[in-house]
């Protein structure tokens, strides 16, 4: 089975390529169907190649396929390979059975577009690019697929692209990632001149045996992780992520919550060896960029009124989460808390989408509330991936937050505060979502609010197809903790399986002050998710405390706005200043000679236009005589 | 060392290559008047027959191999020691091959609306001297090659351009023209100096670079007069104000050949001839080279994206993309040469394609101007499609063939110029911005009254562009082939470099 493990992603090609060919003529909903089953059956094979691995003992869970030889000039020999490993096995399993589960619920949610089959070309393009660059053998293939996907965002963020909104948002997100992508490249660029090599393994295995210089692994790991910002959406790269969620409601579920956005993440722990090789302020710059950026869209996202603005803040506060755990040496941690955060941040994403669709496409939570009445699946679903999220034991999102801020603890309690405030916050902005949507005074059938043409409408919950997968999620969501539980040795499954890829490169916590109280932790834990959830009741159920949304933080501390401004104002007047330049003077001076010539010329003789077409008839004369001369010559030899 | 392949087929086909063209553009030219019907059918029997002796070429070229093939010499002017001496290496074997399958697209997929003969006759004649610029191993024949192409791109420009067609290919003659007028004078001082070396006088590049031994002065200055003259070609910055002028003015044709081939000549020059005859003063030229390129690579993309034609705009990309040819060219590794080479021909299928993309777009609407143009994706969107592929070429997404050129060049040019690749490759953000911008503004958005009628793509179009998207894609995904036929050959450039700099 391992030796199949190029079906994983070449499943999804197929669909894809069916969609591009038959799409139209299959049409709504057979492409999404077909587009389901490549991607069910590529979570199918991944499940088998699961189980053969882990019949295999530990040190043998590595397996190279190569599929062809791809780049090849000199010294640098790169093939399209791909590789099984327990890390690569773990991305692979969540993507495709979260894309499984989104599939299916887009056959519902996409239902009567004008444009159904091609979205799931898309989508199953997406799924492909997603595979390659978590089964890449080297940095090269997981490049591929890191702008694969890239591709695939901007198709899909800018799907509805008649809408100028969107349109925009795709260009941002493509040419933001691509910012990040400088960094990937050159951290190539390096890793190939220094170790003539693109391979993991090979780089790898240099940083473990010290063959690489500190100074040069410090440089590959941080120009990785300036690509890590861009994909994963970090500061001061994530713009483009709010922005992206002008795409359809399940593509933010897939693409912008549970999978590209982590690759990132995965990229820093494929390359944990080289962070590990690094100088030690290294990882601290990683985990201080994502506390920054966890603390920082947590604020942002206490005062949005969007429904799935409140859930991109949100996962661009977890992904600081994530990359805090990273730069603390807590690689399993991350992992953990990335599988968790797809299960329940897709279903929040997926519920939100399904509020959307019974709310006959309105996002302002403001004219929402008392849903779950109306709602009550996606209601029930909604509040479990909340109580995840939140960190309410014994739901999966507590065990992996629990998880990262053991370990930072341990590493640097500064970032453990900046961390626990985050998780309050996160608390607090998620119990106000749930409250405002599903909670409270329905605001739907209000007709004083400026509803404009909309009048009075009638949500409804959603159809079974889209209610499937949000009962699967929400039981992923409930018991996803336990893959890993701090109960010891016998409970830490996922750590024992990364073990091969990360061991060495983990931060050995066992003989610190927050392992020997993590169970204190975890109490401190549990008391500040209640806190935020309590005080989000007083403020917006209650009403016993004032509301405080200030428009700072609505506006995302206007930092989106001056970098907009910065970029339409003075990047805009230097770029037509040396467009200018071009043209008045660089250009301006080869004609100034150009006039000089010929007025000399026209003084000494002719015309200028006659005397270059008397030239050029000359030459191709000469020419010609040359030519046919040769010719004969030819001819007599 | 690079040495005559000996094997002679006993078929003449690179001599083919360069005659057939030839008789072509006579034939179409006698027939115009008399038989209208027949001049087209001529022109295109002759271009397809090109295209078909061009691939049978790649069929049998020997990979692997690093010498020339196909050699054909013979003596032509003797007391010169001028010869007719044609050979394909590595190097120049796909840029034959494009010139070969190009022509016959541009000729079949775009009618040239007025006098079809002399356009037809201008074309094959331009298609003759391309052909013979990438074949000639002889300096005499190379600059008659060189030169006699200025003349159909000029009738070409100004026969059937736009608005300012006069002023724009009167611009790209003289500029060129000047050029070309420092390599005249460079090229006989090289075949003086290096008698003294040989002891007869010739003409013959493989002779006189294996045999000659400038003084360090004496190469500099020769290798600066040829220098000029392919930078003006490239264009290299500063050099490349002719070039908006001449792709704008130029007819759809014309920009296609112009940016598919033409281009290449100076890249080309620059590696046949500046660096395998002068490789000491090529060293020594390198970090003003390096320079001057990444100078385009930047200036190139940062022009293109505030162009309001979008015509200029690709025109623009074009500076910008030669600027990562030239960069791999000098930086003399395998990779960065290999790449070099390959981006060679990439740009021409990518750029090439973009250049009948926005002719399609004018002969429907009219205007090039990206403001008058949007949400052409919503009425065309095969159309749209197939400008994407295209555009996510030329933009370098790694699976499409623009991505494995730039990659090489990059990646081989980091050793050797190490602050300047990491510049450059800020150039690959920046062609994100132009191009994505571009389409976001023409094919995004809501049509308005003008562009809700834009017809989508026709079946002759169609099947124009599906040759364009295939090599894109192929040549992307599986680039061995190519990779495996460049290689030898710039491994055997780069040790006579190495041999003669050490």
């Amino acid at each position: 089975m391992l030796d199949l493990i190029w079906l994983i992603p070449v499943l999804p090609l197929a669909g894809a390529m069916i969609n591009l060919v038959f799409g139209r003529k299959l049409g709504d909903p057979r492409a999404g169907w077909v587009a389901t089953t490549a991607t069910a059956t590529s979570f199918l094979v991944t499940v088998l190649a699961y189980f053969e691995m882990l019949g295999l003992p530990a040190e043998e869970r590595s397996h190279i396929v190569n599929l062809f030889s791809w780049i090849r000039v000199g010294a640098l020999q790169v093939d399209l390979a791909v590789l099984a490993d327990p890390l690569s096995i773990v991305m692979a399993l969540f993507v495709t059975g979260i894309s499984t589960l989104i599939h299916l619920y887009a056959i519902g949610y996409m239902h009567g577009d004008a444009k159904f089959s091609k979205f799931f070309l898309y989508l199953n393009l997406f799924v492909f690019s997603m595979l390659m660059l978590v089964l890449g053998e080297n940095l090269l293939v997981t490049f591929l697929g890191w702008e694969g996907v890239g591709a695939c965002s901007y198709f899909l963020i800018s799907f509805w692209h008649t809408r100028n909104s969107a349109a925009v948002a795709g260009k941002k997100a493509f040419v933001t990632n691509r910012i990040g992508d400088f960094g990937v490249m050159t951290a190539m660029f390096l890793a190939f001149h220094s170790l003539g090599t693109l391979s993991y393994g090979a780089i790898n295995e240099s940083a473990r045996s010290g063959a690489l210089a500190q100074v040069t692994a410090t440089a590959i790991g941080l120009l990785l992780f300036v690509g890590a910002c861009g994909k994963s959406a970090q500061l001061p790269l994530y713009l483009w992520l709010p922005d992206a969620m002008e795409g359809p409601t399940p593509v933010s579920a897939l693409i912008h919550a549970a999978t590209m956005v982590t690759s990132g993440v995965f990229l820093m722990t494929r390359m944990s060896p080289i962070l590990h090789a690094s100088y030690e302020w290294a990882p601290t710059v990683i985990a201080v960029v994502g506390a920054a950026t966890a603390l920082y869209a947590a604020t942002v996202a206490v005062a949005q009124n969007d429904i799935k603005k409140v859930l991109a803040y949100s996962t661009v506060s977890q992904l600081g989460y994530m990359f805090l755990a990273v730069g603390s040496g807590a690689y399993v941690a991350a992992i953990f808390h990335m599988v968790t955060h797809a299960f329940f941040k897709a279903l929040l994403f997926l519920g939100s989408g399904s509020v959307i669709h019974g709310m006959h496409h309105e996002q302002d939570m403001r004219r929402m509330g008392a849903l779950r009445k109306v709602m009550p699946v996606t209601a029930f679903t909604f509040i479990i991936g909340w109580l995840a999220i939140a960190g309410v034991p014994p739901f999966a999102g507590f065990w992996s937050k629990d998880e990262i801020l053991l370990y930072v603890y341990a590493n640097n309690r500064g970032l453990y505060v900046v961390g626990l405030i985050t998780a309050l916050l996160t608390a607090f902005y998620m119990t106000r979502q749930v409250i405002m949507v599903f909670y409270g005074k329905a605001n739907w059938n209000d007709h004083s609010a400026e509803h404009g043409a909309h009048g009075d409408i009638t949500p409804h919950e959603s159809p079974k197809v889209m209610l499937a997968p949000l009962v699967v999620l929400s039981l992923l969501s409930i018991v996803g903790g336990a893959m890993q539980l701090p109960f010891g040795e016998n409970f830490n499954f996922l750590e024992r399986w990364l073990a091969p890829v990360v061991e060495e490169s983990e931060a050995h916590i066992y003989e610190t002050w927050a392992y020997q109280n993590k169970y204190l932790l975890l109490v401190v834990a549990i008391v500040i998710a209640i806190v935020g959830i309590a005080a989000s009741v007083a403020v917006y159920s209650k009403s016993w405390l004032k509301v405080v949304e200030p428009k700072v933080l609505e506006q995302a501390w206007y930092y989106d706005a001056a970098a907009s401004r910065l970029i339409a104002g003075p990047g805009a007047a230097g770029f037509n200043l040396l467009a200018w330049i071009d043209t008045n003077i660089v250009d301006g001076i080869v004609n100034g000679v150009g006039s000089v010539i010929r007025r000399v010329a026209s003084s000494l003789r002719r015309a200028q236009n006659g005397f270059v077409r008397a030239y050029a008839l000359l030459i191709s004369l000469g020419a010609v005589v040359v030519l046919a001369w040769f010719l004969l010559r030819g001819a007599l030899l | 060392m690079i040495s005559a392949n000996t094997e002679v087929l006993n078929f003449p086909i690179l001599t083919m290559l360069v005659i057939l063209p030839v008789i072509g553009s006579i034939v179409v030219a006698l027939l115009g008047k008399s038989r209208p019907e027949w001049m087209k059918l001529s022109a295109l029997i002759s271009s397809v027959t090109t295209a078909a002796l061009s691939l049978w070429l790649l069929g049998v070229f020997k990979s692997g191999e690093a010498g020339f093939q196909f050699v054909s010499q013979h003596e032509w002017i003797r007391q010169w020691g001028i010869s007719w001496h044609l050979g394909v290496d590595g190097i120049s074997l796909f840029l034959v091959v494009l010139t070969g399958i190009l022509f016959p697209l541009v000729i079949v997929g775009i009618d040239p609306h007025h006098d079809e003969t002399s356009y037809f006759a201008w074309m094959l004649l331009l298609q003759a001297g391309v052909m013979g610029s990438f074949l000639s191993l002889d300096l005499f024949l190379f600059f008659v090659m060189f030169e006699i192409v200025l003349v159909p791109m000029y009738f070409l420009i100004a026969g059937w351009g736009y608005d300012q067609r006069i002023y724009a290919a009167l611009k790209f003659f003289l500029y060129t023209m000047a050029g070309s007028a420092f390599m005249l004078v460079g090229i006989i001082a090289t075949v003086v100096l290096a008698h003294r070396d040989l002891g007869v006088v010739t003409f013959d590049l493989v002779k006189i670079a294996e045999g000659a031994n400038f003084s360090t002065t004496a190469g500099r200055w020769l290798f600066l007069s040829f220098a000029i003259a392919f930078a003006v070609k490239v264009p290299l910055f500063p050099f490349h104000t002719w070039l908006p002028d001449a792709h704008t003015q130029a007819p759809t044709g014309g920009s296609v050949i112009l940016a598919g081939v033409l281009l290449k000549m100076g890249t080309y020059g620059f590696l046949r001839f500046g660096v395998y005859l002068f490789p000491q003063a090529a060293m020594w030229a390198r970090p003003a080279i390096f320079t001057l390129a990444v100078i385009g690579i930047i200036y190139g993309a940062i022009a293109a994206t505030m162009q309001r034609d979008l015509k200029r705009l690709v025109a623009y990309s074009s500076v910008a993309h030669l600027g990562f040819i030239v960069l791999g060219t000098f930086a003399l590794s395998s990779q960065a040469v290999t790449g070099a080479v390959m981006q060679m021909v990439n740009h021409g299928v990518s750029t090439g394609a973009l250049f009948l993309l926005v002719g399609m777009i004018y002969e429907r609407r009219h205007t090039r101007e990206i403001a008058e143009l949007r949400g052409i994706q919503h009425v065309a969107p095969i159309f749209a499609g197939v400008f994407t592929v295209v555009m996510l070429s030329s933009v370098g997404l790694p699976g499409l063939n623009g991505f494995v050129g730039e990659f090489l060049i990059l990646i081989g040019s980091f050793g050797p110029a190490r602050w300047w690749t990491v510049v450059a490759t800020v150039g690959v953000v920046l062609a994100a911005l132009y191009l994505l911008w571009a389409y976001q503004r023409v094919f995004h958005g809501e049509p308005d009254e003008a562009n809700s009628s834009f017809k989508e793509i026709t079946i002759r179009e169609g099947l124009l562009m599906s040759v364009f998207v295939a090599i894109i894609v192929v040549s992307g995904i599986y680039p061995k082939p190519i990779l495996d036929r460049i290689e030898p050959s710039v491994a055997a450039l780069i040790s006579h470099v190495e041999g003669q700099t050490k």
